[in-house]
């Protein structure tokens, strides 16, 4: 037999995890779809008293809806849980990632996946799929491509995103390393928030503001609508290209925030 | 010219410095900014197949030391190498090489059984199949994991954690173990039947090992060498014998007689404490004179002996020791001088 792949092995045991918790399992995915449902009755209602918003109408409004959360429900599912680092590092289990034969950032990502987040990206697909047809929109492969890309690329606009966040809270912990190995971590866990960010924060930055790139152009594009400003039509295609720059601000930053926490400089 | 490093020095600190910078919130907005020297001017070597115990209080900066020798954190000033290689550069290709065992941090998933913990550990190795599973099943029978393989980690007592740790960390068959504090908590049973694997796994595998610890039986059972540290630099280096005598540490034999009687003054001892009007007595011996059997034997002739239990002398005490010893000699050394 080869050599099992290290994250592959680690991703599918958390899996099979999940699944033997049948009940709590199935309760938390359909908490996750009301979550989404009831978002997307806020957007439905809100554009359904007006004829347009933005220069959008309900179904159009519901397209971006679906595009956003779709790609955001699908980066939160993969790396979502990096925003539990400042755990890791309170409590000193991240030196346990560090004594393995593997990449810090990797082990983080494969040590969980919340499968019930699988409940937004229904919610999502759903959406998308009723709201499509309701808009102008052509049915060809031009639109398939469009909506392959925004995907693939607001995913990893998403995920890189939370990455960022994540290598930021290397330095938010303060003196997270020291403070560990001082006290031997745990005790004073326990009194810290769960996370640093304000709840309002996380949100304008992991959502709104890339939803912008990873949502809102592509279906201007797609719906071949003027954008913002006279922007060009072709930005609708650009969120792989946009995450390519985040992931590498991203990768940068987790670099530094590791660099940091190993203390082998500022 | 630089020195050539010897191939069997599998750990070696040249002038190792770690600094931690500790912030404090003064006010709402200000933060104080605190320098903490935790490791200062250290240098060591140990040799493959040498069994070190790394002894010193709390914050001695054993356990920095440590995590210096893996990578997990990286010098401020000084030199670091394990198994020849630089530890924070290179990181993962020397995690294949060592195994290192927290005892106050666990490695394994707490979730999942420690079946399943040991095969996600092979698969982060990248160890085949035929590597692992006879190493495994090994590593299973001498430290008697067999009862509790299927049990979530979460539910296991103490000592069958750590067992689990241990078995965790050696599973690559590492030519270097590090442990720190690996009997931490531990009871009396559990903590021998660890110290006799580790012994074994030594002799068998001729395993380095390296054990930060508090308690002197780890020392005695395990160490053939102990450094002892302080203030984050090296405070003694050489055996136990040597460190006890440097200090005159003294072991107690605890007596509970039959009868109450006068203060057993025997031979090789001195009566630390008497209660109970006699029935319980307390006497310090130097194990470099006599052995505790002896001074049993003594006691034994002239008194009815119900029970008996033996204390080493604490490292914190012995450390102390050290220091004052030390320090008297200094001032003897100045009073020639003047």
């Amino acid at each position: 037999m080869g050599e099992p792949s290290p994250y592959r092995a680690v991703l599918a045991s958390r899996v099979r995890a999940q699944f033997s918790y049948r009940v709590s399992f199935a309760s938390d995915v359909v908490a996750n779809v009301a979550v989404g449902v009831s978002e997307f009755a806020v957007v439905y209602v809100v554009f359904s008293r007006v004829d347009t918003l933005g220069g959008l109408d309900v179904w159009q409004a519901a397209l971006v809806f679906a595009l956003a959360n779709l790609t955001f429900a699908l980066a939160d599912l993969a790396v979502g849980h990096l925003d539990r680092l400042p755990r890791h590092l309170r409590a000193g289990t991240l030196d346990a990632f560090l004594l393995r034969p593997a990449s810090l950032l990797g082990q983080l990502a494969t040590s969980e996946v919340s499968l019930k987040r699988l409940g937004r990206v229904g919610v999502a697909l759903a959406v998308l799929v009723v709201a499509l047809p309701r808009t102008d929109a052509p049915a060809d492969l031009r639109t398939a491509a469009l909506l392959v890309t925004a995907t693939v690329g607001g995913t990893a606009v998403f995920a890189a995103v939370f990455v960022l966040a994540g290598a930021l809270q290397f330095w938010l912990v303060e003196g997270a390393e020291a403070v560990n190995s001082i006290t031997y971590g745990g005790s004073n866990a326990a009194s810290y928030p769960a996370s640093v960010f304000p709840d309002p924060l996380r949100w304008a930055f992991t959502y709104v503001v890339p939803a912008t790139f990873v949502a809102y152009l592509p279906v201007l594009t797609l719906l071949g609508l003027p954008g913002p400003a006279g922007s060009p039509s072709w930005l609708g295609w650009c969120s792989p290209a946009a995450a390519l720059v985040v992931a590498g601000v991203a990768g940068l930053a987790w670099r530094a925030g590791v660099r940091y926490y190993t203390g082998a400089g500022s | 010219m630089t020195r050539r490093t010897s191939p069997e020095v599998v750990l070696e600190v040249r002038d190792l410095v770690r600094d931690y910078v500790v912030r404090r919130p003064v006010g709402r907005f200000r933060r104080e900014r605190r320098v903490v020297r935790a490791v200062d001017g250290l240098s060591l070597q140990v040799r493959a197949g040498e069994a070190v115990g790394f002894i010193g209080a709390n914050g001695a900066g054993k356990s920095t030391t440590v995590k210096l020798l893996t990578g997990v954190l990286v010098p401020t000033s000084g030199t670091v190498r394990t198994c020849g290689l630089e530890p924070s550069r290179q990181r993962r290709e020397l995690a294949r090489r060592i195994g290192v065992v927290f005892g106050q941090r666990s490695q394994l998933w707490w979730d999942l059984p420690l079946a399943e913990s040991f095969r996600l550990l092979a698969a982060i190795h990248r160890l085949p199949r035929p590597a692992w599973e006879p190493r495994l099943a090994d590593l299973v029978d001498r430290l008697d994991l067999g009862g509790f393989l299927t049990t979530p980690v979460r539910q296991l007592s103490l000592g069958q954690r750590m067992r689990g740790e241990v078995a965790a960390a050696l599973l690559h068959s590492p030519g270097v173990l590090l442990l720190d504090e690996p009997t931490i908590g531990l009871d009396v049973l559990a903590s021998e039947r660890l110290r006799r694997f580790l012994r074994s796994e030594r002799e068998e595998h001729g395993t380095t090992l390296l054990l930060t610890t508090h308690d002197m039986g780890d020392v005695q059972r395990l160490c053939d060498r102990v450094l002892v540290v302080d203030g984050g630099r090296l405070a003694y280096d050489g055996d136990l014998p040597g460190l006890a005598r440097r200090v005159g540490a003294q072991r107690v034999l605890v007596v509970d007689l039959a009868a109450p009687g006068p203060p057993l003054h025997v031979e090789g001892a001195t009566v630390l404490a008497v209660e109970g009007d006699g029935l319980r007595q307390r006497l310090a011996f130097s194990p470099e004179r006599t052995t505790a059997a002896e001074v049993l034997a003594r006691v034994a002739a002239v008194a009815d002996v119900r029970d008996l239990s033996v204390e080493e002398p604490d490292v914190a005490d012995v450390v102390r020791q050290l220091y004052a010893a030390a320090a008297q000699e200094q001032r003897r050394a100045g009073d020639r001088e003047s």
